[in-house]
């Protein structure tokens, strides 16, 4: 086989040969200044949850008696909260908690959601209908107000934060799925790969699959953001993220009790927040530009 | 059309049938003997039993669940543990101010998203039209609860134009009311107001290069009349019906909007319940909530039907 491909490959050798899918979509996706800067900014943050413990100034859980809700100064460029700990170094290791808030609840999301609707429209009929209502079911209840009763029933803690995004996110990647294997299995080489025999699973796996991950891997970049987003509201709320560990939303649930004595305290955890989330959705935005056939 | 009203409607039955089985399911998650969990803070062995036989924990899941349905459809919710009060009754005093919050905000949301969207199609690719999309997409990703403490900080702390907190009916006084209110209706307001715009922006965009559109400016009328009248009115249908499906962005966004500006709404009903381990409170709201998304849901998807001819055949 490789030498049949050398063969025939060696006359167009003087040429270069023509870029597969990924690769066109990658260079597209390297010239988007706008999306470059979103994979840069979540670079950083992905460094700053890294490298945390060199990065932060100071101990995000030591809590001072003579430094309680001091203003930034060159001590605490961003000042300190009603602790007496140091705002900066909990934005610095709260980044750990948001970001992988943000990707695991997107994997359970994927997990459970390629799945169901790769069985879905894989099999259609009675399977198809019957997880076509149940994913109804959940996309009628607004996706934080499920969170919410999710985190509340299962308890507050960042692990039940996340399940309760991931679960509560997962119909969105059911849906998609579904539409997508859909289209694809009315392809010929679907056709022709049942034709020589392959089994069910592995049309899924080696044929199915690898044609829907485009869109799949769109949805997830702005699943990410989304998921970030809640894991903060969830904090926010006290569902997430249990005190004393740091994490941007409870940062924010105990700043707004002080904003008339410590507005600094609210400032950089939203901000942070802020910017992740933008980051991603521009990531997002520029993988929909380069993956999206229709756009090209 | 009434057989597709009609097809519709029965198509929502299996929904709210799966919904209901969700949200009763949820308590199958609580830690330990649900009976213990559901009584709260007032542990007393009776009270424990009560509980127990109330909610008929001993029979089968499929027979409790027959139970607990039955009630739903005569409007029995259950009873608040902390207040005892019916939750029906609880959702329906609350319901009042988060609706209020709800209209103001989209009412906020569309006069920033359309005019804005609009600007952003006829002068596309302008500075105008750049500036637009980065205000949507910053609107996107702002988490709208820190939003509105920055909010609080700018214009309660700082300037104190405006209070901080505190809710007052509007039948008592709609001044007052109007300005605790108008802070939490603008922050809740500007994220749809994004989603919006995007919307506005790309039907006007397809409406702008129809051939009808062409026509009206072969006609000689001006583009003012052109963008208006005949262009815009095309072009809000679907905006209009895909607001409605905004509402979920709403009821989602008013548990954090209420909870920042301490809004006695249907948020706030929800997150007192949950720390107060209310479940059967959690559980009338989530279920309120998912109903009142499908009817919504099913009177946009009429709406469409209405204001759309070409769907009618």
């Amino acid at each position: 086989m490789g030498t049949l491909t050398s063969t025939i490959a060696s006359p167009v050798g003087a040429r270069p040969a023509p870029a597969g899918p990924w690769r066109r979509a990658g260079r597209k996706l390297a010239r988007n200044r706008v999306a470059m800067l979103g994979l840069a900014a979540v670079l950083f943050f992905v460094g700053l949850a890294i490298l945390a413990p060199w990065i932060a100034p100071h101990d995000p859980l030591a809590a001072g008696w003579s430094t309680i809700r001091k203003a930034p100064s060159s001590a605490h460029w961003f000042g300190t909260d009603d602790l007496g700990r140091d705002v900066l170094s909990r934005v610095v290791w709260g980044t750990r908690a948001s970001l992988l808030a943000g990707v695991v609840s997107v994997v359970i999301s994927l997990a459970l959601g390629v799945l169901i609707g790769m069985l879905a429209g894989f099999f259609g009929g009675w399977v198809d209908a019957l997880i076509s209502r149940i994913t109804d079911a959940f996309l009628a209840c607004p996706f934080l107000i499920l969170a919410i009763a999710l985190a509340a029933f299962l308890g507050p803690s960042l692990t039940n934060a996340m399940i309760a995004i991931g679960v509560s996110a997962a119909p969105i990647f059911v849906r998609l799925t579904r539409a997508q294997v859909i289209n694809v299995k009315v392809e010929d080489y679907i056709e022709a790969a049942r034709a020589v025999g392959c089994s069910p699973l592995r049309i899924a796996v080696s044929h199915i699959l690898p044609n829907i991950t485009a869109p799949v891997i769109v949805q997830s970049t702005l699943a990410i953001a989304a998921a970030v987003i809640a894991e903060a509201s969830l904090s926010f709320l006290g569902l997430g993220q249990q005190p004393p560990a740091p994490s941007w939303g409870s940062m924010l649930n105990t700043a707004k009790n002080f904003m008339d004595s410590a507005p600094w305290m609210a400032v950089w955890p939203g901000l942070a927040i802020f910017v992740l989330v933008l980051a991603f959705n521009l990531l997002g935005d520029g993988l929909r530009d380069a993956l999206d056939p229709r756009l090209r | 059309m009434f057989t597709y009203f009609v097809r519709r409607l029965v198509s929502l039955v299996p929904t709210l049938v799966f919904v209901s089985m969700l949200i009763f399911g949820l308590q199958q998650l609580l830690p330990g003997d649900p009976a213990q969990m559901l009584a709260g803070e007032d542990q007393r062995p009776e009270v424990i039993e009560h509980y127990r036989q109330k909610l008929h924990l001993d029979e089968p899941l499929p027979v409790q669940y027959g139970y607990w349905m039955s009630g739903v459809l005569r409007g029995d919710l259950g009873e608040s543990v902390r207040t005892q009060l019916p939750v029906l009754e609880l959702i329906l005093q609350k319901l009042p101010v988060t609706v209020e919050l709800a209209l103001l905000s989209m009412l906020i949301a569309l006069v920033i998203s359309i005019p804005t969207g609009v600007i952003s199609a006829v002068k596309r690719g302008s500075a105008w039209d750049h500036g637009a999309t980065v205000f949507a997409l910053s609107g996107l990703s702002m988490p709208n609860f820190w939003l509105g403490i920055m909010m609080i900080l700018l214009f309660s702390v700082e300037l104190g134009w405006l209070p901080a907190s505190g809710y007052v009916s509007p039948f008592e006084d709609f001044g007052a009311n109007l300005a605790a209110m108008i802070m939490p209706a603008f922050v809740l307001g500007t994220g749809i107001s994004a989603v919006l715009m995007r919307h506005t922006r790309s039907s006007m965009l397809q409406v702008l290069a129809a051939d009808y559109v062409r026509t009206a400016r072969a006609k000689g009328l001006s583009e003012k009349v052109v963008v208006l009248k005949h262009a815009l009115r095309n072009a809000l249908t679907p905006v209009i019906t895909l607001g409605a499906l905004e509402l979920g962005t709403l009821l989602s966004g008013a548990v954090l909007t209420e909870q920042v500006f301490t809004i006695p709404g249907f948020g706030k009903l929800i997150i007192d319940a949950v720390f107060n381990r209310d479940y059967a409170v959690v559980q009338g709201v989530v279920l309120v909530t998912a109903t009142a998304y499908i009817l919504l849901n099913l009177m946009a998807d009429m709406a469409y039907f209405v204001f759309n001819p070409r769907l009618r055949h």
